[in-house]
C-alpha cells in the first residue's frame, strides 16, 4: 500500500502564525533587530563617508546628549513627536487610517498664531492664551471631523482625504503668511510679537521647554487612561477590531469614529498651539516639519500604547538629533537622518513579522 | 496665451502621469503604495547619479550612453524601492499605510542627500551639479516641430519621455482590460483568497505589479530633473507632486487611459495661478489648493454616489496571508 501513496514534496520551510509569544521573547527579537538595523546603518555611513563607524556612533550620541542645551531640545523634539503620536493614536486604534495630522497640527498651530497677530494688542496676556487655547483646539478638530463626518456616513476613503487636507492647510497658511508676512511681501511673519511676548506660553523654571514637555506627558497618562480603563476607550477598540462585532453589541460606529477623530484633531490642535505659543514663536508651512507622518511611524511601531510611545518617540528623536549632527560633523547633507532613520524602521517593520509568525524548517524524514 | 498654458499643463502633466500610471497598476493587486512620492525622488536622482558619474568620468558624450545610462540608474533605484516595499509588505506582511510612509521618507532623503551631497562624496571639484549636457539629449525634440505653426507647438514640442509617459498609460490601459495577466491582476486586487483558490499566484502579481509600478513612477522623477529642470537638481524642487500622482490614482478612476486626461487637468490647476490676472502672491497661494479641493470633491461625490466604476480594489491596503483565509 504504501507504494500507493503519492510522495509529496515538502517545501524547505514553511511559515506559521504563533499563537503567543512571551513578552521579553519579543522584545527581545526588536532589541536584535534595532542592533542590527545599527550595524548596518554604521555599514551605510562608513560606505559614504569613510570615517570609522564607532566614532560615528560617538558623534550620534554626543549630538543627541553632548550638552545640556542639546539634552533639552531632544526632549522637546521628543515631547512633540510624542504629543502627535499619543493624538492620532484613538484614531488608529480604531483602524481609521489618519494621515492627516500633519494638517492638523499645522491648523491649530495656524490658529493660534493668527490671534497673537490680531489681538496680540488687545487683549490681556491670560485672556488671549485662553482663546488661542481655544482656537487652536477648534481648528485641530475641524480639520480631523470633515473626512470623519464624511467617512463615518458615506464611507469616504479617509486615507486619502485626510490626505488632500494637509495640502489645503499647507497653503492656508502659506496665503496667510503671506498676508501677514513682516516685512512686507517677504512670505514670512517672522517672531509674532518679539517685543510683547503677547500670546506666548509662560517659561517655566527658566527652562523654555519644561511647560509644553509636562503637558504632553499629562496629555500621554492621559490618553493611556482613557484608552485603557474608559467605556469609550474600550468601544474605540471594539471598532478597530470589527465593525460588525460593534454593531452587533449595540456601539454606535458613526458615533465612535467622529467622536474620536474630535479627539484626536483636538489633541493636535494642542500640539499646534505648542509648537507656534510654546516653541517656535512664528508660522511656516514647515512648522511641523513631516512630524505628522513621523508620528504615524511612532504611534504604530509602539503598538499604540502611550506608555510604550515614549520609548519609540525616544528612539526616532534621537535618531534625528544624532545623525543630524553627523551630517553636520562630516559636512553632510542635513538628509542623512532621513535614510538613517529609513533603514531602522524598515528593519523594526519587518521584525514585526517574526513576532507574529514563526517559520518551521522541514524536519528530516524517518528512514 | 492659450498654446503657452496648455503646454506648460501638458508638461506639468508628465511627472503626474507617470506617477499615477504606476500607482494604479499597484493598486489594482491590492497594493496601496504610499512610497510613489519616495519613489518619484529616488527615480530621479537616480538619473542624477547616473548622467553625474558618466559626464564626470567619459571623454567625449556619447547621445547615446548619456541617455541610456541615466535611464538605467533611475529604472534600478526606483525597482530597488519596489523592492523593499514589496518585501515587507508581501513577504513579511507588513502594514501597507506605514510602510509607504517610510518608502516615502527613505526616498526623499536619499534624493535630497545625494542631491546635495554627491559632489563631496566623489570627490569632484565642480561647485554643484549641473547636467546640462545630458539634460540637452534628454530635451531633444523632433526637428520639423518648429516649422508647424501651432499644431507642431501643442502636439510635437515634446521630448521622448514625455510621449513614452502617454504610451505606457495606454499599454497599461490595454494590458489591464483586455489582457489575461490584468484580468489576473484585478482579480488578486479584487480578493487575493478567492484567486489563489483559482490557481493565480498572488505573491508573484503583487511583486511584479508592484515593482513595474514603481519604475514608471520612477520615471516620472527621470522626466522632471532631466525635462523640467533642465538637468538642475534642487532639494525638495520636486515638491508634493508625489502626493498629487496619489491623488490623480482616485481621480482616473484606477484606469490609466483616464489618468492621462486627468494628469493634464491637474497639470494645468497645479499653475493656473500664473494665468490669472491681476492675483497677488497671497491670493496665488490658495489657487494653489484646488488641485487637492478638486480631490477632495471627486472623492465625496463618487462615495455618495456609490459608483461602482469609481471604486478602489476591494482589498486595497490589506495584506494577504494564506493561512487566514
Amino acid at each position: 500500500m504504501a507504494q500507493n501513496e503519492q510522495k509529496v514534496k515538502e517545501p524547505l520551510f514553511h511559515i506559521a502564525k504563533r499563537s503567543s509569544i512571551v513578552w521579553w521573547k519579543a522584545w527581545l527579537i526588536r532589541l536584535a533587530v534595532i542592533l542590527v538595523a545599527l550595524m548596518i546603518s554604521g555599514l551605510v555611513s562608513f560606505l559614504l563617508t569613510k570615517e570609522n563607524p564607532l566614532e560615528i556612533y560617538s558623534v550620534i550620541i554626543s549630538g543627541a546628549f553632548g550638552t545640556e542645551r542639546r539634552i533639552w531640545n531632544l526632549m522637546q523634539n521628543l515631547a512633540m513627536l510624542l504629543c502627535i503620536s499619543i493624538a492620532i493614536t484613538p484614531a488608529f486604534k480604531m483602524r481609521f487610517w489618519n494621515i492627516g495630522a500633519e494638517g492638523q497640527v499645522l491648523v491649530g498651530g495656524l490658529a493660534s498664531a493668527l490671534c497673537m497677530i490680531l489681538f496680540g494688542d488687545k487683549l490681556s496676556n491670560p485672556l488671549l492664551i485662553l482663546v488661542m487655547v481655544i482656537t487652536s483646539i477648534l481648528a485641530g478638530a475641524i480639520w480631523a471631523l470633515i473626512p470623519a463626518i464624511f467617512r463615518a456616513r458615506w464611507n469616504t476613503n479617509e486615507t486619502l482625504f485626510t490626505l488632500m487636507m494637509n495640502y489645503i492647510a499647507i497653503q492656508l497658511v502659506a496665503f496667510f503668511t503671506y498676508k501677514f508676512s513682516v516685512p512686507k511681501g517677504s512670505g514670512q511673519v517672522g517672531i509674532i510679537n518679539r517685543t510683547t511676548k503677547a500670546g506666548w506660553l509662560p517659561v517655566l523654571g527658566n527652562q523654555e521647554y519644561l511647560l509644553n514637555i509636562l503637558i504632553v506627558l499629562i496629555v500621554t497618562i492621559g490618553m493611556f487612561v482613557y484608552l485603557k480603563f474608559s467605556k469609550h476607550g474600550y468601544e474605540i477598540t471594539v471598532v478597530g477590531e470589527s465593525q460588525n462585532t460593534a454593531r452587533y453589541i449595540g456601539i454606535s460606529v458613526k458615533k465612535v469614529i467622529i467622536r474620536t477623530m474630535l479627539i484626536s484633531g483636538a489633541l493636535c490642535g494642542i500640539a499646534g498651539l505648542l509648537l507656534v505659543a510654546g516653541t517656535d514663536h512664528t508660522i511656516s508651512r514647515d512648522t511641523v516639519a513631516g512630524r505628522g507622518f513621523t508620528a504615524i511611524m511612532v504611534s504604530w511601531l509602539a503598538k499604540f500604547d502611550p506608555i510604550f510611545m515614549i520609548l519609540t518617540a525616544f528612539l526616532v528623536a534621537f535618531l534625528d538629533k544624532g545623525a543630524a549632527e553627523v551630517s553636520t560633523q562630516f559636512g553632510l547633507n542635513r538628509s542623512f537622518s532621513d535614510i538613517i532613520m529609513g533603514i531602522i524602521i524598515f528593519f523594526i517593520i519587518g521584525s514585526e513579522f517574526f513576532i507574529q509568525y514563526t517559520v518551521k524548517f522541514r524536519r528530516k524524514e524517518e528512514a | 496665451m492659450w498654446i503657452d498654458f496648455l503646454r506648460r499643463a501638458f508638461m506639468q502633466a508628465i511627472p503626474l502621469l507617470f506617477g499615477s500610471t504606476g500607482e494604479i497598476i499597484t493598486e489594482k493587486s491590492g497594493n496601496l503604495n504610499l512610497g510613489i512620492p519616495g519613489v518619484m525622488y529616488a527615480g530621479g536622482i537616480g538619473g542624477v547619479i547616473g548622467a553625474f558619474l558618466y559626464e564626470q568620468n567619459a571623454a567625449s558624450i556619447n547621445p547615446f550612453l548619456a541617455i541610456l545610462i541615466p535611464l538605467l540608474c533611475s529604472l534600478a533605484l526606483s525597482l530597488l524601492m519596489g523592492l523593499i516595499y514589496c518585501f515587507l509588505t508581501v513577504t513579511l506582511n507588513a502594514n501597507q499605510n506605514v510602510t509607504g510612509l517610510v518608502l516615502t521618507t527613505f526616498g526623499v532623503g536619499i534624493g535630497n542627500f545625494f542631491g546635495g551631497s554627491l559632489v563631496k562624496l566623489v570627490g569632484s571639484d565642480v561647485p554643484s551639479i549641473n547636467l546640462n549636457a545630458t539634460s540637452n539629449y534628454f530635451r531633444a525634440t523632433l526637428p520639423f516641430a518648429d516649422k508647424l505653426g501651432w499644431f507642431g507647438q501643442l502636439f510635437l514640442s515634446y521630448s521622448f519621455l514625455a510621449y513614452l509617459a502617454i504610451v505606457i498609460a495606454i499599454v497599461m490601459a490595454v494590458i489591464l482590460k483586455k489582457t489575461r495577466v490584468g484580468l489576473h491582476l484585478r482579480a488578486v486586487g479584487e480578493n487575493p483568497a478567492t484567486a489563489d483558490a483559482a490557481g493565480i499566484k498572488v505573491e508573484k502579481y503583487k511583486y511584479l505589479s508592484t515593482c513595474a509600478g514603481s519604475m514608471i513612477a520612477g520615471l516620472g522623477g527621470l522626466y522632471y530633473v532631466m525635462d523640467y529642470a533642465n538637468g538642475v537638481w534642487s532639494n525638495d524642487g520636486f515638491g508634493d507632486r508625489g502626493w498629487l500622482a496619489i491623488a490623480l490614482v482616485i481621480f482616473a478612476m484606477w484606469k490609466p487611459n483616464f489618468a492621462i486626461a486627468g494628469s493634464i487637468l491637474f497639470g494645468g490647476l497645479y499653475i493656473i495661478h500664473n494665468y490669472i490676472p491681476n492675483l497677488d502672491v497671497s491670493g496665488q497661494e490658495l489657487f494653489k489648493m484646488v488641485p487637492y479641493v478638486v480631490t477632495i470633491l471627486f472623492l465625496i461625490f463618487t462615495s455618495i454616489g456609490k459608483s461602482r466604476e469609481a471604486q478602489p480594489p476591494a482589498s486595497l491596503g490589506l495584506s494577504y496571508f494564506r493561512e487566514e483565509r
